[in-house]
């Protein structure tokens, strides 16, 4: 058994034949983990006496015969902004660093019951604020891949654990393209399932109306089918939806002949030559799968980035408004009430969170709440119908993920305008709020991994796994 | 200008204006839930134990909108003769405070549940309509204690029990021209809202919390005064205190050549003056914007028309019918339909007897009376409605007399037993038999000969002393409808 290439039906197929047993497995995966963290920071704290516990719990099940469970004895790292009961969430913060929640997330809840071991909680930027990964109060994570590089953000550190090997799946956030960015920059699979297909309860709010838990795996079949003990109903969240959900890794077995995809021209207009190359090659391999490929237009595209650091700031401002100082965050005193909150922020808070912060309260303010906020609702409607009409001509669009590959450390820190724009492939489909992925479809010349990006009409996640996987299965970049 | 130099402008001068006051009421929601979370509402539990992760405002907890919540604001929005949005939404509303633990209210802004209603007041004898601008749904924070802890001169303590309670704001148009006009409009807004049953209004408990915006004019000037908005009304006797606080003040304000600021007043009860805030507490951007975390809330045909089915009929409504049903007096009606549970009592007393009329005089004359001598609430009365009705029946029917009736309704009240009861158990039937009856008229003649001179010398009146004496002869149990019958005869 080699742990750091595990898939999750190798280890159903494991458990069930004997071959190792959970507890067995969970405390090889502890200590690997541990053991390779220092090369990169992907982890901030791990929860081993609850993953022993949850182990033990499936040997039992085991033992008496019972199904083990979609993700039985699967060892998985969560991104630290999913709160978890018990174990520290710090959300890459220094204001919640000694913070353990009283409670557990949906998605958390759900992975627990399919049998899923939680490792440990993964480094993220501050609150989940970057595209790097080097806003965590914790200290950067570097690339696996290429270790004087960021692995991407802001769920660095699950993309980070899954490329490295030290879980075989993860758990991350997406508000712009959190999840797919890195994933394009580690070379691993990362979904960005349907706005309200995952529930949001115990996901920290950065910003809610774009906010996204989703898997990372090293293959397909592995992230469609975390997703699929993941999404679904919740109470809890208002905003998750009823939509059924389809068995995602048993129906991805289907073909993709007569698939149509679009190309949209806006996004390959400026992509430098390298990252465009292999995004071609991989539509290329599309077409010989027997997909028609399309020219579209998203004309409103241009305008996403501006669109979206005004919705997300303005609620990013909002939902931050809670690390006050007076309960759980860790407090910075002062004489006066206003001066314990001023304390408390400005310490706590790092640059890129209050650059956000202060952003996000101005698009808000009376005067000029119409001019930013309000315009900004109307260009979004604008960017959603570009792909609903382009969804009438083609049943998926290819994209590249990223402008680039992963960069180097504190090689954009001091440019944040810069960093903003990279997230422009990401960041319309996160305001569309319709599936999309990013796939492994190649490296370049220094061997840094580029990813695809596949989109679907919403909750057309089926479609997008079958298209995914059959991509996977053609293409020669995958071990 | 700082209140101890306020001279009080005299009538004549006050007379010149108008003073236009609107109301913002905050109601309390009497559900058992709090509005987005499963917790109790219960009042007086120790502190900090009604929460969870969704009203501490815990990283990753969201809302989830309580159907009851909704369904109550509802039935006050009705009540308030409001049309209520089949679309609403909830807006953030952002600012800090220790007490507010996720850093701004859920509340709503643009699109409130319900809009554009009105309620009736009547005072010194005229009715006059309040316009209704806007119902809109909110939950409460939680209350800071500032004081009766060892270390209350250095800290602020925090008690989120209350945080997430539902409640609804209610906004007036600025329709009223004086105090007790104002006075007026929250009483039937109290007597309203505690009719349907969606608050208990008390106002000791914070149920329901006034602040006022108050301008004065000259009379017949076109436009409004620059206003002032007034808080901390906190009771009926504060509301008119501090209403004829700042329009005095206003008026003097304008008289002495100054000019009314636009601002924010506390009043404070101890004084009974108004003072402005420091401009830093009240100027508030509270950045609103839509609440991401809720869908927009939306109020079907069907589940308007269920909740409008499952309301009681309102006052108004109830007022009306009373006056055409049961002919009784506008002044009784009014009495009568002070409470729901009172007009419901006499609604069953009435609609069972067979003189609606007289059961009103009993509900409002024996039954409050000994209610009240008791302490005891309508819903608490020993005498049934429907032990009320049969007594006021056996009136009727003459069986017994009003006298007796009074001594059977003492003994209903203190036992709880049916009048029929108590007559078959005391053998107190009336005197209808007219062997007995004759002697006792016959004896009464006798020995009032003045009394039946005058009578019979055209002064009729005084047919109503001689009944009495031969009542108090039968020591009430005579038939008085028989002894005038027969004493008429007699003295013919
Ligand atoms: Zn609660």
């Amino acid at each position: 058994m080699n742990i750091a290439t595990l898939t999750i039906d190798q280890v159903r197929e494991g458990l069930k034949k004997r071959a190792f047993s959970a507890v067995e497995l969970t405390r090889e995966a502890l200590e690997f983990a541990q053991a390779e963290n220092p090369k990169t920071n992907a982890y901030l704290h791990f929860s081993s006496e609850r993953a022993l516990e949850a182990a033990a719990r499936v040997d039992e099940g085991i033992a008496r015969g019972e199904d083990i469970g979609p993700l039985g004895g699967v060892p998985i790292a969560v991104k630290d902004v999913i709160v978890t009961k018990g174990v520290r969430t710090t959300c890459g913060s220094k204001l919640l660093a000694e913070y353990v929640p009283p409670y557990d997330a949906t998605a958390v809840i759900r992975l627990e019951e399919a049998g899923g071991i939680l490792i440990g909680k993964t480094n993220c930027d501050e609150f989940a604020m970057g595209s790097s990964n080097e806003s965590s109060a914790f200290g950067p994570v570097r690339n696996p891949v290429a270790p004087d590089r960021v692995p991407g953000g802001s769920s660095g550190g699950s993309a980070a654990a899954v490329a490295q090997g030290t879980a075989v799946v993860a758990l991350g956030s997406d508000t712009g393209g959190s999840i797919r960015q890195p994933a394009s920059f580690c070379g691993v699979v990362g979904v960005t399932p349907t706005y309200g297909r995952v529930s949001r309860y115990g996901l920290t709010a950065f910003a809610s109306s774009l906010d996204h838990v989703g898997p990372f795996a090293r293959n397909v079949k592995d992230a469609a089918a975390l997703l699929r003990v993941l999404a679904g109903r919740d109470p809890l969240d208002s905003t998750s939806a009823f939509a059924p959900v389809p068995d995602y890794p048993v129906d991805m077995d289907g073909g993709v002949e007569g698939m149509k995809i679009g190309l949209p021209r806006e996004y390959f207009k400026d992509l430098p030559s390298e990252t465009g190359d292999l995004i071609l090659r991989g539509v290329e391999t599309l077409k010989q799968l027997g997909c028609e490929v399309r020219d579209i237009s998203l004309p409103h595209t241009a305008y996403a980035v501006g669109c979206y650091y005004i919705i997300c700031t303005a609620e990013a401002s909002s939902n931050l408004a809670r690390y006050d100082g007076v309960r759980y965050t860790v407090r910075t005193p002062g004489d006066t009430l206003i001066d314990m909150y001023r304390n408390t922020r400005g310490a706590g808070f790092g640059l890129e969170c209050k650059r956000r912060i202060m952003l996000g309260t101005y698009v808000l303010s009376a005067g000029y709440y119409d001019a930013y906020y309000l315009k900004a609702q109307k260009v979004r409607t604008l960017i959603t119908r570009d792909f609903a009409d382009a969804f009438e001509r083609v049943d998926a669009i290819a994209a590249p993920v990223s402008p680039s590959p992963a960069f180097r450390l504190g090689e954009k820190t001091d440019d944040p305008m810069e960093m903003y724009l990279s997230d422009i492939y990401t960041l319309t489909g996160s305001l569309a709020g319709i599936p999309c992925m990013s796939v492994p479809c190649g490296k370049t010349v220094e061997g840094l991994p580029v990813g695809m990006q596949l989109m679907t009409r919403h909750f057309g996640e089926a479609d997008m796994f079958r298209l995914a996987g059959a991509y996977e299965k053609a293409s020669s970049f995958f071990a | 200008m700082s209140s101890s130099t306020l001279v009080l402008p005299p009538p004549e001068v006050v007379a010149k204006y108008e003073p236009v006051i609107g109301l913002e009421v905050h109601v309390q929601l009497a559900t058992q839930t709090k509005i987005f979370c499963g917790c109790p509402t219960s009042f007086g539990a120790p502190p900090n134990t009604n929460v969870c992760p969704v009203c501490l405002g815990l990283p990753g907890a969201l809302p989830v909108l309580s159907r009851q919540s909704v369904e109550m604001a509802i039935r006050a929005a009705l009540a308030l003769n409001c049309q209520v949005r089949p679309v609403s939404r909830f807006a953030r509303k952002n600012y800090f405070y220790p007490d507010l633990p996720k850093g701004y209210q859920i509340s709503q802004y643009d699109q409130p549940v319900a809009e554009n209603g009105s309620v009736e007041i009547v005072v010194d004898g005229n009715a006059k309509r309040i316009g209704i601008t806007r119902v809109h749904m909110e939950d409460d924070a939680g209350k800071s204690i500032h004081e009766g802890f060892r270390d209350s001169d250095r800290y602020t303590y925090v008690d989120l029990n209350r945080c997430g309670t539902p409640l609804i704001e209610i906004v007036s148009e600025p329709d009223m021209r004086s105090s007790e006009e104002a006075h007026a409009f929250l009483t039937e807004l109290k007597h309203l809202l505690q009719w349907v049953e969606v608050s208990t209004c008390d106002m000791e408990k914070g149920h329901l919390r006034c602040d006022a915006n108050v301008s004065v004019r000259r009379h017949g000037a076109p436009q409004f005064g620059t206003k002032a908005e007034v808080k901390n009304l906190n009771s009926f006797r504060f509301l008119k205190m501090a209403l004829d606080y700042e329009i005095a003040r206003q008026i003097a304000l304008i008289e002495s050549g100054g000019s009314v600021e636009q601002e924010t007043r506390l009043f404070n009860p101890d004084t009974g003056e108004t003072a402005g805030m420091r401009s830093k507490e009240h100027a508030h951007d509270y950045r609103y914007f839509p609440e991401p975390d809720l869908a927009p809330l939306r109020i079907s045909q069907d589940w308007l028309s269920r909740v409008e089915s499952e309301m009681p009929e309102l006052p108004n409504r109830r007022r009306e019918r009373f006056l055409a049903e049961y002919g009784i007096r506008e002044y009784d009606v009014q009495v009568l339909t002070s409470t729901r549970a009172l007009s419901d009592y006499y609604e069953e007393a009435a609609s069972k007897s067979r003189d609606p009329k007289a059961a009103g005089n009993w509900v409002m004359g024996d039954l409050m009376g000994a209610l009240k001598s008791e302490g005891k609430e309508i819903s608490e009365s020993p005498v049934s409605a429907a032990n009320l009705a049969e007594l006021v029946d056996l009136i009727a029917s003459g069986e017994i007399s009003g006298r007796l009736a009074k001594e059977i309704f003492q003994k209903m009240f203190a036992t709880g037993e049916s009048a029929r009861a108590i007559i078959d158990r005391e053998g107190l039937r009336q005197v209808s038999d007219t062997g007995v009856l004759d002697r006792m008229v016959d004896e009464v003649i006798a020995n009032h000969p003045k009394q039946v001179d005058q009578y019979k010398g055209g002064k009729t009146t005084v047919l109503g002393f001689l009944i009495g004496q031969v009542m108090k002869a039968s020591k009430g149990q005579a038939n008085p409808g028989a002894v005038n019958e027969l004493l008429r005869k007699k003295l013919s």
